[in-house]
């Protein structure tokens, strides 16, 4: 069967090196001695500690409560004892510390009571709340909260959902080992996804790069035997693997920045998000680990399942970095980031660790002045100018920038990857889109400030008038009852001018 | 020659009036100045420029009867915006207003609090909450950092800490490269 | 200090975009050398060292990094485009001068390498021709490849009055141009000697030879089709319009596509990224107003070629352009099943 598919513009071919870390099956990462678990790792609030040092936990308990709308509990990944709730380093390219729980594993590796959850037979917001609760969040990178992107839209179905086995990123290739060895789990929980979804239909899109994948995705689809799912092969193109290049792909359809695809009849969930949401439904299974690559400057590259909050260190140690190694990076050439350091944890977002070294990653030639050769448009992926996005983002005319639409950018890096001048377009967006952020955040609080303030100034005034009607109240009671007692001689007078009044008519009569 | 003149003198008053006219028609109703002034000031509503208030300061720039660098909080990243907004010349901050810090909140010491209720009184934006000999307490969220309720408090339990950055506030800083490139050359 | 990703990159670079529109020169200056001789390799050697030393000085008075500036190959092809638009037996100090105008005024005056509005190889031509109109249009006649006699040329011993002549577009304008001669296009041809074929005696050789060179660039991915496709297009278009109504008064779109500078200009000036219009339909419009203004000072105007004033023109527009041709993004196109809800 053919399927017609559509295609983005720009994009790039790089370099793929997958097939290092991808000839060997993947391997379960042995319980470190220090699990270090960050509460924040999705997108929205933090999560507030539920454990105190001291505590023991059992794997998979719940240890960081959701915060907010948008926001996703955290589980311990063994059974153990809290050593300590403490900031730690995170793997962030900031360099700072946020709040983490310490667990020191006891070895029993114990599972708390988990059980299968009934639903096919729950209401669809309880089974979101069961999978805020499991801490399902997307795999492929970008660790939104599951649990929202669940949700049939406004038309009560969608059309397609979209299951992303792209994997278009060099060297990673956890997701390509995943369904190549855990297809029919993935399809069971794209499955899922299909009926949560009421989807008409699921496309499972993987690059033809990974024929190994495909053929292993056919098969599961076949045993499973679930219905209206299709693997569909897709071109390798860099960055395919984009939630809104891979619907193009896929759909025909373009998702503009700023509208949910749900809007359109379309969703997406990674591979390993599927897998995921199976584990947490039909057996109870909070998300505790996931398929790491570790890749690049290592003598074995190969896939290990993780638990999260193990150190970046250990898992490299199984991989076996070479002496020449200058970083660690969380995620792919094209997007990852560089680690502050190699101690920090394994997190929900780690698909990657890319080990560097100088030969592998050269450090950037210099860079030179823009000659508006416009390769960097023809490469982008979403039709931006990024030459004059970097020339406003440099000059920080941050309005400009924006009118040519700065936050449509993905930060895929395919304009940095093809510029002859070697500028580092996608640095000047980060800061760029960072400063802009950071101004909205300070105006906003400035507007409450003075809201606030203007709201006070009223009330002090409104305060001040109600204290003098009052205090003019009490005045002219006061001089209500001195004058009560002459009233009466008053009106006395008044009876006697009405009857002196009458007297004369009378008597004019 | 005569015929020039009145050629000209027609255009220019057929161009004349077309311009008044458009000038009536076409004109843009702006926000008032004092509003524009006020929206790039921080609303700290601290009074170091010597007002009352960041509005009473805004109305004293739009007349001219106050310099654009009085204003400690903006920075000068603020006056910078004022001096483009207005078009006069940028200034450093002015020394007798103060200086610029970075920014911070209050936090009460809750062991030496009386409850006495003279910050709460001294906060222009209503950040601190408490009753009278309970114990008060600022919210964080709130607090844009004036320093007003540093005087009032009678036995000195005030601070302000500067806000720590953190990964969700955390910038992503100019790109170096080029300045790099250029003195290794 | 450790870059942010993307990590890896393609192998591209400034220096390497020069090269190889350097490299796609080279055709075209060899089928020049084989009809005008070698003078022409006199005057790219000049101009290339002049280049070279004004670009160091300036680089070096503003205080940039000489290396890494010097050899991009900018200054080069700057160079080189000004030593293939003078005629090849002008004075030395002519290429001299015009180079300067070149680099110091057009490029670094204005910012150096990306921020010259205008295409610094043009602005010396337009800066030349206004300046020594005569000295600019005095061209060796095709054929004629004394080497001893050019050298002389160049460097002032003789004056070559014997051979030298008009550019076939020149002596066509001139002829059509002067009311009393009743001069006719097909009588032009006939009667002067330097018409050849099809676009003047081989002067369409040199303009195959630029064509080749000139798609390489295309299949390079140096430059994209739209530039030189619109320059071609309008040009060919304009000149078949105007031959229809009237042959005896306009030239045809052969002779147009194939004389003086059209494809030079199509492949190797219009295509200037710096100065140049961005956007795809902007290089359209772009290519399409500087071809439309080379074939109208071509055949009104009262200089030989009218390709470097019309990019001057072109290039005040470009900002105009630019903003008036912005793509649409991602999901914004109104195209497919997508776009605006």
């Amino acid at each position: 069967m053919l399927r017609q598919l559509f295609s983005f513009n720009g994009g790039v071919k790089p370099a793929y090196n997958k097939e290092q870390s991808n000839q060997m099956p993947i391997a379960v990462a042995p319980v470190p001695a220090e699990l270090v678990i960050p509460l924040h790792q999705s997108v929205g609030g933090t999560p507030r500690p539920l454990v105190q040092a001291g505590e023991h936990v059992k794997k998979g308990q719940l240890i960081g409560d959701p915060d907010g709308f948008v926001s996703s509990s955290v589980h311990a990944s063994t059974s153990g004892l809290v050593k300590a709730v403490e900031p730690r380093l995170m793997p962030h390219t900031s360099g700072l510390s946020a709040l983490c729980v310490v667990i020191e594993p006891d070895g029993k590796d114990e599972w708390g009571e988990i059980s299968p959850m009934p639903w096919r037979d729950m209401e669809p917001d309880d089974v979101r709340d069961v999978l805020r609760d499991s801490g399902v969040v997307g795999l492929g990178g970008a660790v939104f909260p599951s649990y929202l992107k669940v949700n049939p839209g406004k038309q009560g179905h969608l059309d397609t959902l979209v299951i992303n086995g792209a994997e278009c990123e060099p060297f990673i290739t956890c997701d390509d080992m995943q369904m190549r060895e855990r297809g029919e789990t993935i399809v069971r929980g794209a499955a899922i996804l299909r009926d949560l979804t009421k989807a008409t239909r699921v496309l499972i899109g993987i690059e033809d790069n990974k024929p190994e994948a495909i053929t292993a995705m056919k098969a599961a689809v076949t045993t499973t035997g679930e219905s209206r799912i299709e693997i569909v092969p897709v071109p390798t193109r860099y960055p395919a693997g984009g939630a809104k290049q891979l619907i193009r792909v896929l759909t025909g359809i373009e998702v503009p920045h700023g509208k949910r695809s749900t809007d359109y009849g379309v969703q997406c969930f990674n591979t390993g998000t599927a897998y995921a949401i199976y584990e947490a439904l039909e057996l109870g299974r909070p998300l505790i680990s996931r398929i790491v690559t570790v890749a690049g400057n290592v003598e074995t590259a190969r896939n290990y399942e993780v638990r999260i909050g193990t150190p970046m260190r250990e898992v490299v140690a199984l991989s076996k970095a070479k002496p020449d190694t200058d970083r660690i990076v969380m995620g792919g050439p094209m997007m990852g980031f560089a680690m502050p350091a190699d101690t920090v944890p394994v997190v929900k977002a780690t698909n990657c660790i890319l080990v560097g070294s100088p030969t592998l990653f050269p450090p950037p030639p210099p860079e030179m002045p823009c000659i508006r050769c416009g390769e960097c448009a023809r490469a982008c992926p979403t039709d931006l100018q990024p030459f004059e996005m970097y020339w406003f983002s440099r000059a920080k005319i941050f309005g400009k920038a924006q009118e040519y639409n700065l936050f449509d950018c993905i930060e895929c890096g395919c304009c940095a990857f093809v510029c002859p001048s070697r500028i580092p377009l996608v640095d000047y967006y980060r800061f760029a889109k960072s400063e802009i952020w950071a101004r909205e955040k300070e105006k906003e609080s400035a507007d409450v400030a003075r809201k606030r303030y203007e709201y006070r100034i009223d009330r002090e005034e409104r305060e001040k008038q109600e204290k003098a009607a009052k205090l003019a109240a009490k005045a002219a009671e006061t001089k209500a009852k001195l004058a009560a007692a002459g009233a009466a001689d008053e009106n006395k007078a008044l009876i006697a001018a009405a009857v002196a009044r009458a007297q004369e008519q009378k008597d004019r009569g | 020659m005569l015929e020039a003149l009145l050629v000209m003198a027609l255009g220019s008053v057929i161009l004349g009036g077309a311009l008044g006219f458009a000038a009536v028609k076409f004109r843009v109703e702006g926000d008032p100045l004092v509003e524009k002034i006020d929206a790039i000031l921080p609303q700290t509503q601290c009074g170091q420029c010597g007002f009352p208030g960041c509005k009473p300061y805004a109305e004293a720039i739009a007349k001219g009867e106050a310099d654009i660098n009085c204003c400690p909080p903006g920075g000068e990243d603020g006056i910078r915006k004022l001096a483009d907004l207005l078009g006069r010349e940028f200034k450093p901050l002015s020394g007798e207003h103060g200086i610029e810090k970075p920014k911070s909140t209050a936090v009460i010491d809750e062991n030496i609090c009386i409850g006495c209720t003279l910050c709460i009184q001294a906060c222009p934006v209503d950040a601190i909450v408490g009753a009278a000999k309970q114990m008060h307490t600022v919210v964080a969220s709130l607090c844009t950092g004036c320093e007003l309720c540093l005087e009032p408090c009678p036995v000195d339990c005030i601070d302000m800490k500067p806000i720590p950055e953190n990964v969700e506030s955390w910038k992503w800083k100019f790109p170096v490269f080029a300045i790099q490139s250029r003195k290794a050359a | 200090m450790l870059n942010n990703s993307p990590f890896v990159r393609k192998p591209a670079s400034v220096q390497m975009v020069m090269l190889k529109v350097l490299a796609a020169l080279l055709p075209g200056i060899a089928v020049y050398v084989w009809v005008f001789g070698i003078a022409v390799l006199v005057q790219i050697a000049i101009a290339s060292i002049t280049a070279l030393v004004a670009e160091a000085t300036m680089l070096s008075i503003r205080k940039k990094p000489l290396r890494m500036f010097l050899f991009d190959g900018s200054a080069l092809v700057t160079a080189w485009l000004i030593a293939l638009t003078l005629p090849s037996i002008a004075p030395w100090w002519l290429t001299v001068l015009g180079v300067l105008i070149a680099i110091v005024i057009a490029k670094h005056l204005y910012g150096g390498l990306g921020q010259n509005p205008f295409n610094p190889a043009m602005v010396a031509f337009c800066a030349l021709i206004v300046a020594y109109p005569q000295l600019m249009s005095q061209w060796p006649a095709a054929g004629f490849t004394d080497a001893a006699a050019e050298l002389q040329a160049i460097f002032g011993a003789r004056h070559l009055d014997a051979v030298v002549m008009a550019t076939p577009l020149d002596a066509l304008r001139t002829a059509l141009h002067t009311p009393e001669a009743h001069a006719t296009v097909s009588g032009v041809f006939g009667s002067n000697a330097a018409f050849g074929n099809i676009g003047g005696k081989g002067w369409e050789w040199i303009a195959l030879g630029y064509l080749i060179g000139g798609l390489w660039l295309v299949q390079q991915r140096v430059v994209t089709w739209h530039v030189p496709a619109a320059f071609l297009g309008t040009l060919g278009l304009a000149a078949l319009l105007a031959n229809l109504v009237s042959p005896d008064h306009y030239a045809g779109p052969l002779f147009h596509l194939l004389t003086g500078g059209a494809m030079l200009g199509a492949f190797f000036i219009a295509t200037d990224p710096v100065s140049g219009s961005t956007t795809a339909r902007g290089k359209l419009i772009f290519a399409a107003g500087l071809a439309f203004l080379t074939w109208i000072i071509r055949v009104f105007g009262a200089y030989p070629d009218g390709i470097a004033f019309a990019t001057l023109l072109m290039n005040i527009c470009v900002p105009l352009i630019d903003m008036y041709t912005q793509p649409p993004v991602f999901g914004y196109k109104g195209r497919d099943a997508g776009g605006r809800p």
